[in-house]
């Protein structure tokens, strides 16, 4: 198999209230890397196992909230197939020019049916990691608070999932790997791979549009995930719940939020994802187990607390 | 002799929830939502804790001495501010306060 179409998600633009807190929580203590800041002041982020220059976008703004998710996509190509069809499917399409992100080649953006603004792009600045190409060590000394290895996801929350899900399938070319299926088979929760993973983005059908529940990076390890938590007490950041471990997924998770009130997941562990299988089907009787399978009870914090 | 700093790390406030009649006492400096969260009480429904998610919207009803950190704007209005909406978790009382919680989840926690 080889990757073609959509890579992975390759940004997230977030917006803050204050820049300083933020940058506190995102560089200190979840251990992301400061790799520039431009002339509007956004500042740009990246996971230490990253290649390209950023993966997390923050703007100062008087809402938290996501702006945009943007997805890499592996040559310009691939680019120019989606924009017509994207236009094909009805969907208007906006250009915007290599450079307004610094680093970003021409990125096209979109909204989606669920009210979010989602980005395709083929080009960013390659800056590498600290620990090279070239005969590397496993990872680099220094790093901060809880290391994330990189960005990995987002769950976002708003309506008409059914619609969400045939543009990310059918024009996006993601598959479906896990859904939340009411006892009349409504679909009310879905998960899609571009990749490998168990899940390149998630969605729940929710009334409000453009809504955030998470932004997601990656730890290797139960323990590490451990230590993350052990951060958040000994730093006061704010847990919604956890360390515990997904039904859907399978992963090993703590969710907590931003000094914005946007949330984050550090997780490890998941399945390898095939195009060849079939999704999981999870039944809204199991959803306490579905999301947190040693709860087993509904979460109503963690399913209705959103920026 | 105590001098006047000590006395003022001392001082604390009493909230008290309309709906409930539970009160606390919450600590100069400290916010409405953790001196309640700190205490194992409830009444307030607690979100992101970071001014962005809106849950812990409460209105101040009755003491007018208390000050907000910055808040999401889709969360609370400028109007809202002058009739004594705020969150919780961003409000700083300077005196006693009776607070009425507004919040979305409410209802599952009284």
């Amino acid at each position: 198999m080889s990757f073609t179409g959509v890579l992975r998600p390759g940004h997230c633009a977030l917006r803050v209230m204050e820049m300083a807190p933020a940058l506190t929580h995102y560089v200190e203590r979840l251990g992301l890397l400061k790799t520039g800041e431009d002339a509007q002041g956004r500042v740009y982020l990246k996971g230490w196992d990253e290649h390209d220059s950023f993966s997390i976008v923050l703007r100062e703004a008087d809402a938290p909230g996501i702006d945009y998710l943007g997805f890499k996509v592996l040559s310009n190509a691939d680019l120019d197939r989606f924009e017509v069809a994207l236009r094909d499917y009805g969907c208007a399409v906006e250009r915007i020019p290599a450079g307004e992100l610094t680093g970003c080649g021409h990125r096209i953006r979109f909204e989606i049916p669920s009210g979010h603004q989602i980005e395709l792009y083929a080009e960013k600045a390659h800056l590498g990691t600290s620990v090279g190409n070239h005969n590397p060590h496993p990872w680099p000394e220094g790093l901060k608070g809880m290391k994330a290895h990189r960005f990995d996801h987002c769950l976002l929350y708003g309506p008409q999932l059914a619609d969400v899900a045939d543009l990310f399938i059918n024009v996006l070319g993601f598959n479906l790997t896990e859904r939340v299926v009411t006892p009349d088979g409504t679909m009310i929760a879905g998960f899609f791979s571009c990749s490998n993973k168990a899940h390149d983005i998630a969605f729940i059908e929710h009334p409000e549009p453009n809504k955030l529940h998470h932004a997601s990076f990656l730890l290797n390890t139960w323990e590490e995930v451990l230590n993350a938590a052990d951060l958040m007490s000994m730093h006061d950041i704010s847990i919604d719940i956890g360390p515990t471990r997904h039904g859907i997924t399978r992963g090993r998770t703590i969710y907590f939020f931003d000094p914005s009130g946007n949330r984050n997941e550090v997780f490890c562990g998941d399945y390898s994802w095939y195009p060849d299988r079939e999704p999981i089907t999870w039944e809204t009787e199991q959803l306490g187990r579905a999301i947190f399978y040693h709860d087993r009870r509904l979460n109503e914090n963690f399913l209705n607390v959103v920026t | 002799m105590v001098s006047s700093s000590d006395v003022s790390v001392m001082l604390e406030y009493q909230i008290t929830l309309i709906d409930s009649g539970l009160s606390f006492p919450c600590k100069d400096g400290q916010n409405v939502l953790a001196a309640m969260e700190k205490l194992g009480r409830c009444g307030i429904p607690i979100g992101c804790r970071g001014g962005g998610c809106g849950i812990c919207r409460v209105q101040v009803m009755d003491g007018a001495r208390y000050r907000t950190h910055k808040m999401s704007r889709a969360q609370v209005s400028a109007q809202d501010l002058a009739s004594g909406i705020c969150l919780a978790c961003k409000l700083i009382p300077e005196g006693d306060l009776v607070v009425r919680a507004l919040g979305a989840l409410r209802r599952a926690v009284t």
